[in-house]
C-alpha cells in the first residue's frame, strides 16, 4: 500500500527477468561454451567468451565414421516433413468426417479415438515392433513415417473442435452449388482450418524432431541416423574428449525447434492448451 | 445426396484413422496382452508360460523393484514441484504486465527444448561434480555432490530437469487465470478480503478444473519419461539402478535382452498403474474440482 504502483511494477519486472535469466542460464551456457576454446569451457566462468572459436562447429560437423553431421540433419528433416504431411492430411480427413458427416457408429468411433489419447504407447510398442520386423521394415524409415498417415487422435480432436466453429451454412451452400464431399473438404473446410492445421503441423514437427525413442528402436545403420541419434552416438564416442564439438552440435540440433517456435508462436498457446503436449 | 452415399463418404474420410486404429492400436493392444503370457524373443515363436512373467515381476526381479521405486520417487517429487512452480510463475505473470509475451516465451523455452537429446547432454554437464549447478552452489558456500555419478543424488538431476520444463503447464495455468473475472477480485477487495484470502477463496477454487487437467496430463507423461534417463545414464539406468525409470527398464528388457513377453507384461502393469492413479484422480475430483457451471 505504501509502495507506489510504478515502483512495485518495476520490482515485479525485475524479479520476473531475474528468474527468467536463471531459467535460461543452462541454455545460454551451452551456446557460449560451444564457442569457447576447449581449455576454457570449464574454466572460463564468463558467459561472454573472452575468445571465440568456430573450431567445435567444424570438427562436430565433420561428424564421425565418415558420416557428416549434415547427413543426420537431412534424415531428420525428411522424417519431419513426411510426418507433418501425413499427420495433417489424415487427421484433418478424420476430423472432417467426425465434425460434418453423419454415418453409423460415429459416436462409438469418436469415443474410441478419444480413449486412445490417454493410452501409454508402451502397450502397443512391442507388437508394433513385431509387425514392422515381420514386414522387414526395421532399419528403414518406414516405421517412422507410414504410421503418420493413419491420423493422430490429439490432432483429430483439435481439428474437430475447430471445424465445429465453422458455420454449417457454408456446407449447405456449397452443396447447392453442386460440390461433393471431397470438394467441400479440400476447397472450403481445409482452407478455413488453417490455424488448427498449422498448430498440428508445428507440434508434429517438434514431436518428430525430438522422437528419440522411436528412432532409437527402429534405426541402426548410421547412414540413416537422425539428429538425436547422431548426437547420442557423438556423446558416447567422443564425449569426454571433445565436449566442445558435442556442445556445438547440440546447439545446432535445437535451432530448428527454436525457429519453428518463433515463426509460429501465436499458434502455440492454443496447441498447448488443447493437448497439454511437450515436455 | 443419398443416405448411403453419405455413409460411404463418412467412412472414406475416416478410413486412414480406422486402419491405424485396428492395425496399430487395437490389434497391438490385444497382441501385447497375449504376449505378456508368453516367452518371446522375436526369433522363435512365442511360448505360452501362463502368469510366469507377472509372478516373476513381483517376486524375483529386484531390478524391477528398484525401477518402480525410482519411478515413483521421480513422479511424486517432480509433478507437485513442477505444478507449483508453474502456478507461482503464472500468477506472477498474470498481473496485467507489459512484455507478457516476452516473459511467456522465456519461461516456455525450457519446455520447448527439454525433451531433446541436446538438453539431456547439457544436463549431464550442468550437474557434473564440477558443473554449472555446483559452481552456483559454491557461490553461496555450499559444496554440491557429484549429482550424476552418485546413486543417492542422480535421480534429483532428472527431477530437476523435469521441474525446469514447467513452461507448458504454466501457459495452461495462465490461460485459466485469465478466465477468472476481475470483478470477483474487485468485489472481494471492497469486502476487505486480503490477497491470501482471495487466493484461497477465488483463485484456487476457480482454477481447480485447470489444475485437474494439468495434474492428470503431467502424471501420465511423467510415468513414461525415457530420453532424459537414457542419455544421462548412458542407457544403463545407473549408477546402481538409481535412474532406471520404468520406461528405460522396459526398453532394456525388450530391446537389449529381447525378452519381449516380459516387456509386454511390464507395459500392462504400467497401464494398470496409470489407470488406477487416473481413476482415483477422477473419483476424487468430485470432492475438490469446482465447475462454475455445475459440471456441464
Amino acid at each position: 500500500m505504501t509502495i507506489p504502483k510504478n515502483v512495485k511494477n518495476g520490482l515485479l519486472h525485475l524479479l520476473i527477468l531475474a528468474l527468467g535469466a536463471l531459467m535460461l542460464y543452462p541454455v545460454l551456457w551451452l551456446i557460449s561454451s560451444s564457442f569457447k576454446p576447449t581449455t576454457m569451457i570449464f574454466t572460463d566462468k564468463n558467459l561472454w567468451p573472452s575468445s571465440f572459436t568456430l573450431e567445435h562447429y567444424k570438427s562436430g560437423w565433420s561428424g564421425l565414421r565418415n558420416i557428416q553431421f549434415g547427413n543426420f540433419f537431412v534424415n531428420s528433416i525428411m522424417l519431419c516433413v513426411i510426418a507433418v504431411f501425413g499427420v495433417v492430411l489424415s487427421s484433418s480427413m478424420a476430423a472432417f468426417a467426425f465434425a460434418r458427416i453423419d454415418f453409423p457408429l460415429k459416436k462409438l468411433w469418436f469415443a474410441l479415438m478419444l480413449g486412445t489419447i490417454m493410452l501409454p504407447g508402451h502397450v502397443t510398442l512391442i507388437p508394433q515392433y513385431i509387425i514392422f520386423h515381420e514386414l522387414d521394415w526395421v532399419d528403414t524409415f518406414l516405421p517412422l513415417t507410414v504410421p503418420k498417415f493413419f491420423a493422430e487422435a490429439f490432432y483429430v480432436f483439435l481439428i474437430v473442435q475447430f471445424i465445429r466453429g465453422i458455420p454449417k451454412e457454408l456446407d449447405e451452400s456449397a452443396k447447392i452449388d453442386g460440390a461433393g464431399w471431397f470438394m467441400l473438404f479440400f476447397r472450403i473446410i481445409l482452407p478455413l482450418c488453417t490455424p488448427a492445421l498449422v498448430t498440428a503441423a508445428i507440434f508434429t514437427f517438434l514431436g518428430t524432431w525430438d522422437d528419440f525413442f522411436g528412432q532409437l528402436i527402429y534405426l541402426s545403420d548410421i547412414k540413416k541416423f537422425t539428429v538425436p541419434l547422431g548426437l547420442r552416438l557423438f556423446l558416447d564416442s567422443s564425449g569426454n574428449s571433445n565436449w566442445g564439438a558435442v556442445f556445438a552440435m547440440s546447439v545446432l540440433s535445437i535451432v530448428p525447434s527454436l525457429l519453428i517456435f518463433f515463426a509460429g508462436q501465436r499458434y502455440f498457446t492454443q496447441g498447448i492448451a488443447t493437448s497439454g503436449l511437450k515436455g | 445426396m443419398g443416405k448411403y452415399k453419405t455413409y460411404l463418404a463418412g467412412y472414406a474420410f475416416l478410413l486412414p484413422w480406422l486402419i491405424g486404429f485396428f492395425a496399430l492400436t487395437l490389434g497391438p493392444i490385444i497382441a501385447s496382452l497375449y504376449l505378456s503370457f508368453t516367452k518371446y524373443d522375436l526369433l522363435t515363436s512365442p511360448e505360452w508360460i501362463g502368469t510366469k512373467n507377472y509372478v516373476s515381476m513381483f517376486t524375483d526381479d529386484y531390478r524391477l523393484k528398484d525401477s518402480i521405486w525410482v519411478t515413483m520417487k521421480y513422479v511424486f517429487l517432480s509433478v507437485p514441484v513442477r505444478l507449483s512452480f508453474a502456478l507461482a510463475i503464472a500468477m506472477l505473470l498474470n498481473q496485467g504486465l507489459r512484455l507478457l509475451n516476452l516473459y511467456r516465451t522465456i519461461y516456455y523455452i525450457p519446455s520447448l527444448l527439454g525433451g531433446s537429446v541436446a538438453i539431456s547432454v547439457l544436463w549431464k554437464q550442468v550437474f557434473d561434480k564440477e558443473g554449472v549447478f555446483n559452481q552456483g552452489l559454491a557461490m553461496v558456500g555450499i559444496e554440491g555432490p557429484a549429482w550424476i555419478s552418485s546413486p543417492s543424488y542422480a535421480i534429483y538431476s532428472l527431477i530437476g530437469l523435469s521441474v525446469w520444463q514447467f513452461g507448458s503447464v504454466m501457459i495452461i495455468f495462465l490461460a485459466g487465470l485469465k478466465q477468472i473475472p476481475t470483478e470477483l477480485y474487485e468485489a472481494a477487495t471492497v469486502d476487505g478480503a486480503g490477497k491470501v484470502r482471495q487466493f484461497a477463496k477465488i483463485t484456487m477454487p476457480l482454477l481447480t478444473p485447470v489444475l485437474f487437467f494439468n495434474l492428470t496430463i503431467t502424471l501420465i507423461q511423467s510415468f513414461q519419461t525415457f530420453t532424459k534417463a537414457f542419455i544421462i545414464s548412458g542407457g544403463s539406468g545407473g549408477p546402481i539402478n538409481s535412474t532406471l525409470l520404468y520406461s528405460l527398464y522396459l526398453y532394456i528388457k525388450g530391446f537389449t535382452f529381447l525378452d519381449m513377453g516380459y516387456a509386454s507384461a511390464m507395459a500392462w502393469v504400467l497401464l494398470f498403474i496409470i489407470a488406477i492413479i487416473t481413476g482415483l484422480l477422477f473419483l476424487s475430483s468430485r470432492y475438490w474440482v469446482f465447475y462454475s457451471d455445475g459440471g456441464k
